[in-house]
This record gives C-alpha cells, sequence and structure tokens, in this order.
C-alpha cells in the first residue's frame, strides 16, 4: 500500500523497503525474524522530497494505522520533515517505537526536542528510605521485552541496567528505551530502578533517568565517596524528586573506601556489593564457597550498618540452581544482608522465601515478643523469659522477626491469641 | 450461500458442502433420536481363512479398495508432524488419476504442506479437519474449492455416527501390526502411544486399510485396533519419524510470564478446594498445561493430597505422578513423550482410551463432564468469555479444535492463555471465530491474574481468600489495550465462508471466511 497521508509529503509503504539503501546515517533497535517486542529503524536524512518511510510488521494487520500514526507525529514533533525512514517492527510497544525513532534520529544527527511518551500514574508514585529491598531484578536496559511483565513477579526492586547488560554501541539507544520505560511501564509495587554507567557517561545517563519516574539510582564501582557526590549533585540539578541512591561497591580500593561511600550522600539508602568485579580485581576466581569475598561482604555490611544503611548482597548468577539461591540467601542473611540480586524473575519468590526468619527463630521472637507484652502490662522494668533477663536490642529483633513472619504469612494475624501468653 | 443467524447471534451457512447443516442451537440443547449409522455387512468367509490381508503397497491396497473420484479417505494425527502415510495416500491417489476426494483426518500438521498441490490439482476437494500453518493459509486464502470443516475429536465421531461423514477408505497408519490387522501403537519403531483417533474410522469406514513398518505374527499384542474390522494390511519401510511423533523429553516452558499463569493456575486449583483427595484434571503437553502439572504435583505432595485420576496425553511429568502415587490411574488420549510410552507398556495404571470414552456426543455420558478441573489454551477470548482456538485476530486459520471443545463439559473449565502476545491482545470485545461458548469456561488465567466467570459465583466465593490476583474481565482488556496500544483491527474477511466450525453435537457455531 502507498498513499499520501497528509503532513508533508509522508509516504508510508508497508513492501520490503528494496529500494532503501543498506546503510543509515542513523539507527536504533533490534532487527531480524526473532525479535519481540521491539522494532529496528533506520533514518537517512534529506534535503528535501519530504518523508518516505517503509514499514515491515509483524503486527502490520492489527497496528498498522496506528504505527504509521505514530511515525507521523513522531517525525513531527522531532521536526524531522525530510528523510528516508525504514521501520523493521517485530511487535513493539508504542513507547518502544517512540523510543527507536528518537535514538535513530539522534544517531543520524538529529537536534531538538525529546519524543516523550505521556508519563503514566504508575511514574508518579514515591518510594520510602525505609523499605523492604529483599529482592531487585535487573533488566538489561536496551530490551524492552523483559520490561512490560517484571512487575507481575512481584519482587521488590526492578533496575532498567545502562551499565554491564548494554553494549557500549546500544548505549544512547538504551538510554532512550530506559526512560521511556519509565514513563510508561507499570512496575506493580517494585521500586524503581536504574543502574547508571561510571564515571561522565553515568551523569548523562542521570538526564534521562530523573524527571521520568525513577525512584533509585544504583552507581556502580564506586571507588571514592566523590563520585557519590558528583551523581548527587548532578541530581539536584536535573530534578527536585527525592532520588535515592544505592552505590555498589566492585573493587578492592571500594572496600576500603566503604564506610566513607556509604556517608557520602543523604541519598544513600542502602550499600550493595558486585562481586564478579571485585573477584576480577583481586585476580582470583568466584567460588561457590565464596571464601575469596568474605571479607569484602562483611566490610560492606559493616559499613552500612554503621551508616545507618541496608546492606544488600550480590546476585545470584545460576538460574538453574534455586537449591544454591536459598543456600546463598539463607548465608547471606546470616552476615547481616537484607536483599539480594536476581538476574531471572524465578528467582524472587526464592529469595523472598528464604529471607523468612527460620521456623525456630519465629518461635523464640514470639515467646520474646509475648514476654515483653506481660512485662509492659506488669509494669515492669525488665523482660524475662524464663530464667533469662532478655536485654532490649533483642526485644526488638525478636519485634522485627515477628514482622517478618507476619509478612511471609508464616504467622497468623491472630498469632498471639493462638497459643496463650508466655 | 444462504446464511442463517445461531443461537450464539453468528451467521452461519444453512448448507455444508451441499448437506444441510442445523445452526448451533446453545449448550444440550439439541436433541436428536433414530438410529446410529451403520457400517457395511461384511463375511469373514469373504477374507482369507488364513488371516493374513496382505497387500504388498499402499496404490494396490487403494484400487483394491476401489478408490473412485469423490471419495472420503480417513487418517488419523498420532504421529503428529512425523505421519509419512497421508501424503503417500494422495500422491498414489494421483498416480491413479482419482479426483475431488475428500480429505477426513482426525488432525493435519504443517508436514501435510505436501497435499497442497493436490487441493490444486483436484486430487482433494476440500479437507473435513483441523487445518493448520500452510493447510489454514491455504484454506483461508479462500483457494479450497469446497468447504473445510473443523469438528472436535468427540464431534468427528458424532459426526461418523450420524452419517454426516461416510469414510470410503480409513487408511491406518500403526506402530506394530500383524497380517490379520491387528494394531497398536504403543510399540515398535514408529511408536506412538495409542490409535484411539483412529477407533471410529476401523469400526464405520466401508474399507479399512492397515498400514505398518513393523509387521509381528500373529498375534499383536496387545490390539488397540482389532484386526477382525480390518480388510487389507500394508507392510512399508516407514510410516513415520519418530524425532517428530514424540518429543524424547517435554521441555517445560522457561518463559517467567507463562510459568507464572501455571502457577497461578495450581494455586487457584488448590486454594478454592478443587485440589483435594481423589479429585481429577486434565492438562495437555503446552508449555503452560505442562508447568501447571508440576506446580500442582508439588501442592499435592505439600497438601498430602492425591487424584482419584488424571487424564492425559502421557507426559513425563503425569508419568512421575502415576509411579509416585499421586494417581492411580492415567486415562490416555494420545502420548507425548517417550516416556509416556515406555510407562505406557510397563505399567498397569495407564488405561486406553478414545474419543468415544471421553469425548462422544452419542455415548451414554462421557469421561469429560466427570473431570473436576481442566487446563486449556485459547487463541482469544472475549468478555462474555467466549473462547477461539481455531483463528487468529487477523483471520487467519492456524489451529484445530481437538479435543477442546469437548473438554469444555469438565467442572472447573480454565483457559490458561498470556493476556496479549507479542503486542497482539488475548482479551477482545468480541472472539473472531467462537468455538466455546462462554457460559461452559469458567476462569480466564493470565499473568496478570484470574478472572472468574461471573456466573461462577460459587468460585467466585471460594476464592476470596486465594492469594492469586483476581480482576474483572473487562479491567484486564482496558490494561492489555493500555499497554498495547489500543484495540487491534479487525480481520478483514470476504463474505466468502471457507470452513464451518461445528460444536460437539454437529450443529454449527461459526464459520471462517476468507482473507480479503
Amino acid at each position: 500500500m502507498r498513499g499520501s497521508h497528509g503532513q508533508a509529503s509522508l509516504e508510508v509503504m508497508s513492501d520490503s523497503g528494496d529500494s532503501f539503501p543498506g546503510t543509515w546515517a542513523g539507527s536504533a533497535g533490534a532487527r531480524g525474524p526473532k525479535v519481540r517486542s521491539d522494532c529496528w529503524i533506520g533514518i537517512e536524512p534529506r534535503d528535501s522530497g519530504g518523508l518516505e518511510v517503509g514499514v515491515v510488521s509483524t503486527v502490520e494487520s492489527y497496528y498498522g494505522e496506528n504505527i504509521r500514526t505514530l511515525l507521523r507525529a513522531g517525525c513531527d514533533a522531532l521536526g524531522i520533515s525530510h528523510a528516508r525512514i525504514r521501520v523493521e517492527d517485530g511487535g513493539a510497544y508504542p513507547w518502544v517505537m517512540m523510543a527507536r525513532l528518537e535514538a535513530a534520529a539522534r544517531d543520524a544527527g538529529v537536534e531538538g526536542d525529546d519524543l516523550l511518551p505521556e508519563l503514566d500514574a504508575a511514574a508518579t508514585t514515591t518510594t520510602t528510605r525505609e523499605r523492604s529491598r529483599r529482592s531487585r531484578l535487573y533488566l538489561p536496559g536496551n530490551e524492552p521485552k523483559y520490561m512490560v511483565n517484571a512487575g507481575l513477579h512481584g519482587p521488590d526492586g526492578i533496575i532498567l541496567d545502562l551499565e554491564d547488560s548494554v553494549a557500549p554501541a546500544a548505549k544512547a539507544a538504551a538510554r532512550v528505551i530506559v526512560r521511556n520505560a519509565l514513563r510508561q511501564v507499570d512496575f506493580g509495587a517494585a521500586e524503581r530502578m536504574v543502574r547508571i554507567n561510571q564515571g561522565e557517561e553515568g551523569l548523562r545517563d542521570l538526564e534521562f533517568v530523573a524527571e521520568h519516574g525513577c525512584h533509585l539510582v544504583l552507581v556502580p564501582k564506586v571507588e571514592e565517596p566523590a563520585e557519590l557526590r558528583a551523581v548527587d549533585a548532578r541530581l539536584a540539578e536535573l530534578s527536585d524528586a527525592p532520588i535515592l541512591l544505592m552505590p555498589i561497591i566492585e573493587s578492592a580500593k571500594g572496600v576500603v573506601n566503604a564506610y566513607a561511600i556509604a556517608t557520602a550522600s543523604e541519598r544513600n539508602v542502602a550499600l550493595t556489593i558486585g562481586l564478579e568485579d571485585y573477584t576480577a580485581d583481586l585476580g582470583v576466581q568466584r567460588t561457590k564457597e565464596g571464601t575469596e569475598s568474605r571479607y569484602a561482604r562483611e566490610v560492606v555490611v559493616n559499613a552500612a550498618r554503621a551508616a545507618g544503611l541496608q546492606a544488600i548482597d550480590t546476585v545470584h548468577s545460576d538460574v538453574s540452581d534455586p537449591e544454591g539461591l536459598k543456600a546463598a540467601v539463607r548465608e547471606a542473611r546470616g552476615l547481616g544482608f537484607e536483599g539480594k540480586g536476581c538476574i531471572h524473575p524465578r528467582q524472587i519468590a526464592l529469595v523472598h522465601e528464604a529471607f523468612l526468619p527460620t521456623d525456630a527463630e519465629v518461635e523464640r521472637a514470639c515467646a520474646i515478643v509475648r514476654a515483653f507484652r506481660v512485662a509492659e502490662e506488669q509494669g515492669l522494668g525488665v523482660v524475662s523469659l524464663g530464667s533469662k533477663m532478655i536485654d532490649p536490642p533483642v526485644v526488638k529483633r525478636a519485634q522485627k522477626t515477628v514482622e517478618q513472619a507476619l509478612e511471609g504469612g508464616l504467622l497468623g494475624a491472630d498469632w498471639l491469641d493462638e497459643e496463650g501468653g508466655a | 450461500m444462504s446464511l442463517r443467524e445461531n443461537a450464539a447471534g453468528r451467521h452461519v451457512p444453512a448448507e455444508i458442502n451441499g448437506r444441510e447443516a442445523t445452526p448451533y442451537l446453545g449448550v444440550g440443547a439439541r436433541a436428536v433420536s433414530g438410529r446410529k449409522a451403520s457400517p457395511l455387512i461384511r463375511s469373514a468367509a469373504d477374507y482369507p481363512a488364513s488371516g493374513d490381508k496382505r497387500t504388498p503397497d499402499l496404490k494396490t491396497a487403494l484400487a483394491n479398495a476401489g478408490l473412485s473420484d469423490g471419495m472420503v479417505i480417513s487418517t488419523h494425527h498420532h504421529f503428529r508432524n512425523g505421519d509419512l502415510i497421508a501424503n503417500q495416500i494422495f500422491d498414489a491417489a494421483k498416480e491413479l488419476g482419482v479426483k475431488d476426494l475428500v480429505w477426513f483426518p482426525s488432525a493435519s500438521f504443517p508436514c501435510h504442506e505436501h497435499l497442497i498441490q493436490y487441493l490444486v490439482d483436484g486430487t482433494i476437494h476440500h479437507i473435513e479437519g483441523s487445518m493448520n500453518g500452510p493447510l489454514g493459509a491455504f484454506c483461508t486464502s479462500g483457494k479450497m474449492r469446497g468447504m473445510g470443516v473443523l469438528r472436535s475429536h468427540g464431534g468427528r465421531w458424532q459426526a461418523i455416527q450420524d452419517g454426516e461423514v461416510r469414510i470410503d477408505i480409513a487408511v491406518i497408519a500403526a506402530p506394530t501390526a500383524d497380517a490379520f490387522g491387528n494394531a497398536t501403537g504403543d510399540r515398535g519403531p514408529s511408536a506412538c502411544g495409542l490409535l484411539g483417533f483412529a477407533l471410529a474410522d476401523s469400526m464405520y469406514a466401508e474399507h479399512v486399510v492397515v498400514v505398518t513398518d513393523n509387521l509381528v505374527p500373529f498375534p499383536c499384542l496387545p490390539w488397540q485396533i482389532q484386526g477382525n474390522h480390518i480388510d487389507q494390511v500394508v507392510e512399508v519401510e516407514q510410516v513415520g519419524l519418530p524425532e517428530k511423533i514424540v518429543s524424547g523429553t517435554t521441555q517445560l516452558t522457561k518463559s517467567p510470564d507463562r510459568l507464572l499463569i501455571a502457577e497461578h493456575c495450581a494455586k487457584f486449583v488448590r486454594d478454592v478446594g478443587i485440589m483435594k483427595d481423589g479429585f481429577s484434571f486434565q492438562a495437555g503437553a503446552g508449555g503452560t498445561a505442562l508447568a501447571f502439572a508440576i506446580y500442582l504435583k508439588e501442592m499435592m505432595i505439600e497438601a498430602g493430597v492425591t487424584a482419584g485420576f488424571v487424564r492425559g496425553g502421557s507426559t513425563k511429568y503425569l508419568v512421575e505422578m502415576l509411579e509416585e502415587g499421586l494417581t492411580p490411574v492415567i486415562l490416555d488420549g494420545q502420548t507425548f513423550d517417550l516416556d509416556g510410552v515406555r510407562s505406557m507398556r510397563e505399567n498397569a495404571g495407564h488405561q486406553h482410551t478414545s474419543p468415544f470414552t471421553s469425548y462422544n456426543f452419542h455415548g451414554k455420558g462421557n469421561f469429560a463432564s466427570m473431570l473436576d478441573v481442566v487446563i486449556l489454551g485459547a487463541t482469544e477470548v472475549d468478555t462474555d468469555f467466549n473462547a477461539n482456538v481455531v483463528t487468529h485476530t487477523d483471520g487467519s486459520l492456524l489451529h484445530g479444535i481437538g479435543g477442546w471443545q469437548n473438554c469444555l463439559a469438565s467442572k472447573c473449565t480454565i483457559l490458561a492463555v498470556p493476556s496479549f502476545r507479542n503486542r497482539i491482545p488475548v482479551i477482545l470485545d468480541e472472539v473472531t471465530t467462537l468455538c466455546g461458548p462462554g457460559e461452559l469456561i469458567d476462569v480466564i488465567a493470565t499473568e496478570r491474574g484470574l478472572c472468574i466467570n461471573p456466573r461462577r459465583t460459587d468460585l467466585i466465593e471460594a476464592a476470596s481468600s486465594t492469594s492469586v490476583p483476581m480482576l474483572g474481565i473487562h479491567d484486564l482488556k482496558r490494561e492489555v489495550e493500555r499497554i498495547c496500544g489500543g484495540a487491534p483491527r479487525r480481520a478483514q474477511t470476504t463474505d466468502k465462508v471457507v470452513a464451518a466450525i461445528q460444536w460437539v453435537d454437529g450443529t454449527t457455531i461459526d464459520c471462517v471466511r476468507a482473507l480479503e
């Protein structure tokens, strides 16, 4: 089908586009028969001749007109009047196609306003410093197909990653995808996180994050407090939003400076560790037992606690090893970590389960809390269980354990009545 | 073409391939009486006393059977995409110069693309059976001369018994057979498990040919097909490609979203109280259904519950449940992997079933309605819980009905579907092709949560304490359209009806039109 659609001689074709050039001044996205929920767009600006757009889409019969309308409006907003454009679409959501169009245009040297999708209500939610961060699911920033349903799996946080999971050549395109995802995707109850790049690249990333519904920024490979202060300052320039920070310690030097890093910004809520880079820095193999990183992890926990932050553990990279994951979480919990990184949605429930207190812990915690209540009712200054005196910090920890047990369904809401007091 | 509006509000052909058709009247509304169709009288005296019915090759067998213009040829689909025989039948028919045949398979697969040339050159007039892949595309292009007729497995048996379809020659490819015609599917180099889809054909066809690549001395034991129904036996080098008949091991889905749907379904079945001692379920070999069985198994073990019976197709995972004592029996309709075939040979806990026992409309009851819960798929679902299983939203015919319609009779029918596929919504205002009426569909299970049919107030109440997310179907549709960028454009079709969709009782519930 070939036809004119109003605005400035835009021609939209749905043929294979054989007449299009093999190389393009600008391009973005993924192409090939296996592409799902994404598209590839090539742009060749020209001085005259209006717009000539070729579209090949797996959803042509469903959304062909919708796609043409989006492309017309997009070119209009980006100020593109004369260009040849080719779209190879594998079912990209509208916000994805907009991102690819904008990134391809930028790649071709087109300047001008951003092509922003609407800010969805889900992007206007807020977070709290003290919320639970047991699981955080990493999603590659240039892979929109994983994003739309990620929140359904119930992670405490979703990380749109601009750093290691994005190839250097795709960084610019990924930024636009991440920005549009933040604006459009409902991640449910998950905290909305972005991992930026290191250094100057990372500061540039913040422009695509700050005003678009991000709750928390992960700053990778932090070695000096100054790096974190630079991120903090850039965020302050870009937005009034109370965006939180989670520095990632990934080197020997970072471990040495852990406390200084943890206290470098008021935005810090958690401190985490990345062991792939850390073990590489030490020049050792990362083992299942983790003896080589034990010291670093303990330092991170200690620094986080000293600074009043949550200590969050590294990812478990073996997706096919649920038992290993559970064991790793229990070990991390034993060291004082409160969260674990996930690289697959099926890890989330396992992580949450493994962070639950054990039956013995719950039983003891219940007994302590009951004893505490009895002491309160009787106006006693001292809580005792059996012949032992219970210190206030122990009571506090027991209360937290009971809270976790209630949240995790290990205790019913009426647990206090069930076994009749201490 | 004259169309009539049926009880579902769909306009369907009044006549199908020259035969008067009954429009769908509503669930359970068709009452029929009289006598079933019956096969020709045959006498043992006309067959070799030695019991040896061998004929040298398929072409000779077809010629002996009197193959002539306009005949109805039937085959079964137990070899799935590894079937080598259906194509050879029509190669032979072509060589014999016969025209206008009707192919009446229990299902077709992409391997049957070979037959398009015979639809084009007139050897085959039309197909009455599922049309998948290339055959479906050929049909919806409007090029098939007759009207396609899609029936459920139970509906196929009903059509034979009602005399709607008289099979002239049934060709039954068998993994193992003897010269008398006794045949089984559970052993031999092309073992497929069962031959139940060929059972009606063996009993009712005017002439029956068994084709095997594993001829054994009489008696072939066990016999799933009785030689007493068989006219001729043909030995060939190979009847099927084993690797395409059953998979070596059934692959579990790795899709986190499909796993989530399966987990939602299993939790729902547990939480509403369906999962209790003696309960029954059916789940197929699709990724989500398979994962459902695995989640359910874990939950059964945790709760100490055992099933009363399970309906297969057997898979490795159902076999494990049988071997671990979680069910005393699997009622097999087909077999999906090698573990299933092996177990069928070795474990007495398998019972062979057929569309007659499980699904037949003219049986004195059938098993489908006795199941406590069944997990099925669909290509589309609408806000009235109607579902489509044969076409996509663009109107292309891509799938058969299989046992799907028959299974809707279960006490709780769950359609496990993603709410959209690669930007294409699955939840719509109105399905493109109606295959199953909403009143029989109890739950739509998606990755975003479950929608319970408002008619099932009992299930809604029972689900009040489950942790599985519940949502209204209109809310789900809105959410899907928000993600996908609005409702998809409806199929652009012409007025030409290319295929009729039959309900389980032989009435016409909808039809498929040629694409523009």
